[in-house]
């Protein structure tokens, strides 16, 4: 196999990139072809090498970079079934985006750089999927870093998306700096930077702290993939625009993290403690975004909230040791995901709000935006986890991943003995991944009945409010025609993604065809857990319709639904439109609606926790330094000009006081020397 | 003769020099002063000579010197009092301060009064 050719994959779309920054401003017409061209053509290069690759292969080549005096720098490429499958998705996703966001974005006089910056983006995403070397990679996971910083604040405009750029980027980071300590220990350990290495070292039990560095990189996962208790910047990234929600924080970015852990699994599976430590994050973090996504208001932060709990999906089945079902998820999830982003971006479009119970208010949307409607329709159904779409296949392989460990019987696949994986770490995903079935269910459902169900009849007399007073809420600065609220390029990206969203969840039936390109394990789903989960499914859907049902229907009566039912005490004050919105989440969450609208306060509890300390001890190094080191600097200054002044009052310019001076000097020396 | 009398007498009107130089307002004074300390040197000169019966006179060839000398001086200071009395009107000494360091009293003060200042402090 030409190696040029994994090689020229991030490599044409990084030149692709600064092609677009270079000629955006001169040639603002060679910026779109500029954006879609390079990553189009990386998306087929990358299926090529996938191709070629074939099935249960694994190809290493490398060149040293730049000796160390450690163990060196090498700049490899890894490529097997794993890295294959994510970077076509990567190619898919990226290329309807760059597509759809020519039309999002059409008006946008920032367009270059953002198309830049999205090229930019996707070749550090494919160098983090081909790298072989781990130093290599850290440098795709930073400049990924970066571009998300820029791109979540791509109306720095607003006040909203300067403070979510600056907040993705810190926690972010927060979780790099373990992360990185983490891989310096690894190589250290293994005396190699390589991957092959690293895992060869791995089996062979050569790692001294396997515990250690596997809770410093998940640290640097718990950032990037946001999972609990970095989870928090993913909703307020939602202030950038759609597209990028859509790239980055569903389909690849946020991938990143469980991308790394399955590529390390090994060295994972050699402690015990790290696997349960992951099995608790991902349980919480599962189940708290299940209940925040039941609350929210603001489309984009449901669906951020519905990423975070895919995501921890994704660690749950690392957890259990089964990676063959995480990057089955992420891969499915990456589609349904993408195109339930696209599709918000149209409908919020079409709409003008971000806020579903304004959009519930809209008569007639889902007429105005049928493909948008439709596939949101798709994509729903597979996140909820329906027989036959994507998401379900998925789902179930992790729950039946999350079983077998839950019986001491892990699907490892041959990365290590089944008893690695403590069944403690099984049964805690099994039983969050089920709780959690039952809550996407119901959220799945409030929201497209609210966003596309509720009566008409409902907004008779109530101003429409702009969003709900209370509900966090992050707009992007919106100057769309709803009129032409669906273009062709909008339009067709999203049937596209629908396809695989229906269609890719086949792939794991058979062993020899997606497992063969994996491990060789079994992807199909259990009985028993797939009753249970589409069982689960089904009753979350059915009480999320019921509640529905009963909301509009006091709504239909004509009278706003009485207080204590549907109203949280602490939000009596609200305005009436509030109560317009027959929203079903308020009856199923009942008290811990209010919270959950507000992600239990975690932003809260890490602004009382970190943020404030931080800011008193800045406010002190500030007055440290400019009271106190200052004084002394300013004070040396002072005493200078003091002194000058002194001299400079001898200075009179007159003679005879200087020759008087310089007698009484005289004398003096005369009767020193004398003496 | 003995030497201690024109010793005693140079350093006299070498001490009247340093007072008038010293102490004297009108330029011309001063000069006049200086003129009184180079003689009071010229007769310490002349004396040490006759006292140390010099073969060469080296003494009274100094003397000599320092009296074409004075004459030179004395007319380039006399040329100098002239020009300043001419350019202000006084041949006051205290009042030539101009390559002192004015920028404090012109801030502080009005030129004048700090003129008025300066003569009182020097008297």
């Amino acid at each position: 196999m030409n190696l040029a050719l994994p090689a020229l994959v991030p490599a044409l779309l990084a030149l692709g990139a600064a092609a677009t920054l270079a000629a955006g401003k001169k040639a603002p017409g060679l910026a779109r072809p500029l954006a879609i061209v390079p990553v189009a053509v990386s998306a087929v290069l990358a299926l090529v090498v996938a191709l070629q690759l074939g099935t249960g292969q694994a190809l290493d080549a490398a060149t040293r970079l730049t000796p160390t005096g450690g163990p060196d720098i090498a700049l490899a490429i890894h490529l097997d079934g794993f890295s294959s499958l994510i970077s076509v998705l990567v190619g898919l996703v990226a290329t309807c985006v760059q597509v759809y966001s020519t039309a999002y974005l059409k008006e946008d006089p920032r367009y270059p750089s953002y198309a830049a910056l999205v090229s930019l983006f996707t070749a550090a995403m494919f160098l983090v999927v081909y790298s072989g070397d781990l130093i290599v990679l850290l440098v795709g996971w930073e400049v990924m870093g970066i571009c998300s910083y820029f791109l979540i604040g791509h109306h720095w405009e607003t006040a909203d998306a300067r403070s979510a750029s600056l907040k993705a980027f810190l926690v972010t980071k927060l979780g790099d700096v373990p992360f990185l300590f983490g891989i310096f220990l690894l190589g250290a350990d293994a005396r190699s930077f390589r991957i092959p290495d690293v895992l060869a070292a791995a089996t062979d039990g050569k790692l001294g702290h396997p515990t250690l560095i596997a809770l410093l990189l998940l640290a640097g996962v718990a950032g990037k993939s946001a999972q609990f208790p970095l989870h928090t910047w993913l909703p307020d990234a939602m202030a950038g625009p759609t597209p990028v929600s859509a790239l980055i924080h569903a389909a690849t970015m946020v991938a990143a993290g469980i991308y790394l852990v399955a590529r390390l699994l090994p060295v994972f599976l050699l402690s015990g403690a790290a696997l349960v430590v992951l099995a608790v994050m991902a349980a919480v973090t599962m189940i708290g975004s299940a209940l925040c996504a039941l609350a929210q208001d603001d489309l984009k932060r449901v669906l951020a909230y519905s990423t975070v709990g895919q995501l921890g999906y994704m660690a749950g089945a690392l957890a259990s040791g089964d990676r063959e079902a995480s990057v089955f998820h992420l891969v499915s999830h990456g589609a349904f995901k993408a195109l339930l982003f696209l599709a918000a971006g149209v409908v919020i479009h079409a709409a003008h709000t971000n806020s579903i119970s304004a959009m519930s208010r809209i008569p007639g949307l889902r007429k105005r935006v049928p493909d948008a409607y439709w596939t949101m329709g798709i994509a729903l159904v597979a996140l909820v986890g329906l027989p036959p779409f994507a998401g379900f296949f998925s789902k179930e392989a992790v729950l039946t991943a999350a079983e077998h460990a839950a019986n001491g019987e892990a699907m490892t696949n041959g990365l290590g003995p089944a008893s690695a994986v403590p069944e403690a770490a099984g049964w805690i995903v099994l039983i969050s991944a089920a709780l959690t079935a039952l809550l996407t269910a119901a959220y799945a459902t409030r929201l497209f009945l609210l966003a596309f169900h509720s009566p008409a009849v409902a907004a008779v007399e109530a101003p429409a409010a702009d969003h709900e007073a209370d509900a966090p809420y992050s707009p992007e600065l919106d100057e769309a025609d709803p009129a032409t609220a669906e273009p062709p390029a909008m339009r067709w990206p999203l049937w596209v993604l629908a396809i695989p969203t229906m269609g890719f969840g086949v792939a794991g039936l058979r062993s020899d065809w997606l497992p063969a390109l994996l491990d060789g394990g079994s992807l199909r789903p259990s009985g028993v857990t797939a009753v249970t989960g589409t069982g689960l499914a089904v009753v979350g859907v059915l009480l999320a319709y019921g509640a529905w049902r009963s909301a509009t229907a006091r709504l239909g009566a004509g009278r706003p639904s009485p207080a204590g039912v549907g109203r949280v005490p602490e939000q009596a004050g609200a305005p009436a439109a509030e109560v317009i919105a027959a929203d079903p989440g308020r009856t199923l969450l009942g008290p811990l609606f209010g919270p959950a609208r507000h992600g239990f306060g975690v932003d809260r509890l890490y602004s009382a926790l970190f943020v404030r300390p931080v800011v008193g001890a800045a406010r002190l190094v500030r007055f440290l330094d400019r009271e106190v080191v200052e004084t002394y600097v300013r004070g040396s200054g002072a005493g200078a000009n003091l002194l000058g002044r002194a001299v400079r009052l001898a200075q009179t310019g007159n003679a005879q006081t200087y020759l008087s001076a310089l007698l009484a000097c005289v004398v003096l020396l005369a009767v020193l020397v004398a003496v | 003769m003995h030497l201690a009398y024109p010793v005693v007498l140079a350093a006299l009107l070498f001490s009247v020099g340093v007072y008038g130089v010293l102490a004297r307002r009108n330029a011309i004074l001063v000069l006049m002063s200086v003129e009184l300390m180079l003689n009071a040197v010229n007769l310490n000169l002349v004396a040490f000579d006759a006292w140390l019966r010099d073969s060469l006179h080296a003494g009274q060839a100094l003397t000599l010197f320092t009296i074409t000398i004075a004459a030179a001086e004395i007319g380039l200071g006399l040329a100098i009092v002239l020009l300043l009395f001419r350019a202000r009107g006084t041949a006051d000494i205290d009042r030539a301060t101009a390559l002192g360091d004015p920028a404090e009293l012109l801030a502080e003060e009005p030129p004048a009064g700090a003129e008025a200042l300066k003569g009182q402090a020097a008297a």
